[in-house]
């Protein structure tokens, strides 16, 4: 790559010094990218849009907040009513959650789909996962800070989950808590830690950027970038695609601010916390609800606990629990279909997570449990042995079918 | 050229279809612990263009007044507050000043003034205990949020106040107790609040029970979203622009994109 060549005198000396320029120009605007990714690479870019918006809205709002439970309540409603625009930010940074995570997940099932977590991106993969997991424990302590009755009870009952714990258990509750109950100490620590973990996250978003810049993005063919004529520069191609990728998913975003902001919440979050009162029926917030469904499934609460972070802990593993060498799903007609059963089975699970803990939907939750556990620890292993994958293209620019290139032929490729 | 013009309609097709599932199941997971649906009701306040009816709120505002605030609060909201509904300074003041607040005196006795605009709506009790004592032990809730905090909110309201009949000769109804056909377990410890010509309406308008249910649900559903017409007039000036941008961004990535796309066709 030839170095580039600044004309401001201020940027020229300064990046003689700290080459920071250059280094914005290499990853950012020559930054060889594939050039056949589809709408679905958009998620990335989306994702880290979201994160910051998230970060900028939440300092405003916490400049107004009063981490107390007598006045936490009152001082988020004090944000919606008398700061100015304090319901815009608000909602924005309520709803940016959830869009937060409907972007997350949409980019977690775009890598399941075309094996982007293969050799050699599994570090890539495992940042991001690590991502997720961060993102669900800020998400489940900012949900705590309004201090309404779900606030209350939901974190009432995720806490209490740690003392399923053998023989620590009851001890770990109370030093989460800060006390014998959820109470003032509890919403101070996790007004700390919801300021604190996003910044957590930023520098975790850093190393993943700087795994994905290493190898470059996958690709919808999921084959190995042979050469300068399969890549194109990151901008100006896929700063505009990024940029029409962010109007959409900004209209849907918008559309939910200012016409339906309370749609994807629930109604007891806004009658204050009240510690002698139980909902009639404690539910998550929609995104935590899979897992919620694979928590109750399980008759034994230390087993469920076991399982719904197993949920995730399978996750950090699928690199290795995948034998197939052929990353995209185009290829793998058997693991294509199996795919969108895993996608109906998670959303079958978010559903059931939602609806009261009896009758049918027990007997639903286990065997969607069961499925998404199968999926993993069975059908990734052991399906590769079985399935006929369809020939690979030679390369990105050429992805006419050649007889000769099977997965066999491919698979040795890449060893070389 | 067809096809590819299938393909961009199947990108558009997954970006909305996604979108729309992921609230369909949201919504659908919300509403699943309700078992009773409200009658549906027509509000000038919802949907996108929606804003609230000035007049009805008004009445809404007296229905409030010298009926539900006899038992009921509505701490978040300040006297001063009922300018966006169509109230001068002088009639705020005169509102205002009907109620009195404790307040500390130099001499640091507590002492009594008249409310003032800047002062939150007094609370007919001082807090909840007392609001329980008074009540057979049903604490009657605050207000302020009473449409934000049920699931379908306005129509819940507008039901409960207009859904007291007879019990049907099976239930057993407790003393102080009634019977609400929209309430959950259908025994609630407010009696009847809304009669014929229960109020006197200042504009005329004939004060029917369905009437001042509706009134005083669009009066507590502002007090519940005072932001609502603001929110959803920007909205709408948003999602213009946005979709102007969008738009514009599409073009930029097809002219942008075009030599790409045909280098490899």
């Amino acid at each position: 790559m030839s170095k580039p060549k600044f004309k401001n005198p201020v940027v020229k000396w300064i990046d003689y010094r700290l080459p920071i320029f250059t280094f914005m120009d290499h990853e950012l605007n020559h930054y060889p990218t594939p050039k056949n990714l589809n709408y679905f690479w958009n998620f990335g870019s989306l994702a880290g849009i979201a994160l910051v918006t998230m970060i900028i809205t939440g300092i405003v709002l916490s400049m107004n907040y009063t981490a107390h439970v007598d006045y936490a309540f009152d001082s988020v409603e004090r944000i919606m009513r008398d700061v100015n625009h304090g319901w815009l930010i608000r909602y924005i940074h309520m709803n940016g959650a959830s869009f937060f995570f409907i972007v997350v997940f949409i980019h977690i099932f775009r890598g399941l789909y075309y094996g982007s977590y293969k050799a050699p991106r599994e570090l890539l993969w495992i940042l991001g996962v690590l991502i997720l997991l961060l993102m669900m424990a800020t998400a489940f302590m900012g949900y705590v800070l309004p201090w309404g009755q779900m606030s209350f009870w939901g974190a009432t009952v995720i806490t209490n989950l740690f003392s399923a714990i053998p023989v620590v258990g009851e001890s770990i509750v109370t030093w989460l808590w800060g006390g014998f109950s959820v109470d003032n100490s509890t919403l101070n620590r996790f007004f700390s830690l919801h300021f604190v973990l996003p910044f957590v996250i930023v520098g975790v978003v850093i190393l993943h950027l700087i795994a994905l810049h290493r190898f470059g993005s996958n690709n919808p063919i999921g084959i190995d970038v042979k050469g300068t004529q399969d890549t194109i520069p990151f901008s100006p191609y896929y700063t505009i695609k990024d940029l029409f990728g962010l109007g959409v998913f900004l209209t849907f975003f918008a559309a939910a601010v200012f016409f339906f902001p309370n749609f994807m919440g629930h109604p007891d979050n806004y009658i204050e916390a009240n510690p002698m009162v139980t909902p009639a029926h404690i539910v998550p917030e929609w995104y935590f609800l899979p897992f919620y469904a694979i928590l109750r499934a399980i008759p034994d609460k230390l087993g469920g606990v076991l399982f719904m972070f197993g949920a995730i802990a399978v996750l950090f593993i699928l690199p290795w629990l995948d034998r197939s060498p052929v990353r995209s799903s185009q290829f793998r007609p058997i693991f294509k279909i199996f795919f969108w059963v895993l996608v109906a089975d998670c959303i079958l699970l978010g559903y059931l997570g939602a609806m009261p803990a009896e009758g049918i939907y027990v007997i639903l939750s286990r065997i969607a449990t069961a499925y998404y556990f199968f999926h993993f620890l069975v059908l990734f292993p052991l399906l590769p042995y079985i399935e006929k994958t369809k020939p690979l293209p030679i390369s990105i620019s050429e992805p006419v079918l050649s007889g000769a290139a099977t997965a066999s032929a491919f698979a040795t490729r890449e060893k070389k | 050229m067809f096809l590819k013009s299938i393909k961009k309609v199947k990108v558009c097709l997954i970006y909305i279809s996604t979108f729309i599932s992921v609230f369909l199941i949201t919504n659908f997971s919300f509403a699943a612990g309700d078992k009773i649906s409200y009658p549906q009701k027509e509000w000038t306040f919802s949907g996108i263009t929606g804003t609230f009816d000035r007049a009805s709120q008004q009445r809404g505002l007296q229905v409030y007044k010298e009926v539900c605030s006899s038992c009921h609060g509505l701490r978040l909201l300040a006297y001063r507050n009922l300018k966006a509904i169509g109230y001068n300074d002088n009639e705020i003041k005169a509102f205002a000043a009907e109620n009195t607040v404790n307040t500390i005196d130099d001499e640091g006795e507590v002492i009594e003034r008249a409310a003032r605009p800047s002062d939150k709506f007094v609370s007919p009790y001082p807090n909840q205990q007392s609001a329980r004592a008074a009540n057979g032990g049903a604490y009657p809730p605050d207000l302020s949020l009473i449409v934000k905090a049920r699931s379908d909110g306005a129509n819940y309201l507008h039901a409960l106040l207009t859904g007291y009949v007879d019990a049907p000769s099976e239930k057993k109804v407790p003393d102080g107790m009634y019977y609400n056909k929209y309430y959950s377990g259908n025994l609630i410890g407010m009696p009847q609040p809304l009669y014929e010509d229960g109020v006197t309406y200042a504009d005329g308008t004939k004060a029917t029970p369905e009437q001042m249910a509706k009134d005083v649900t669009a009066f507590l559903a502002w007090a519940s979203e005072p932001e609502l017409e603001e929110r959803k007039q920007t909205g709408i000036a948003v999602i213009l622009f946005l979709l102007v941008l969008t738009l514009l961004s599409y073009f930029a990535m097809k002219k942008i994109w075009a030599p790409i796309k045909n280098r490899h066709v």
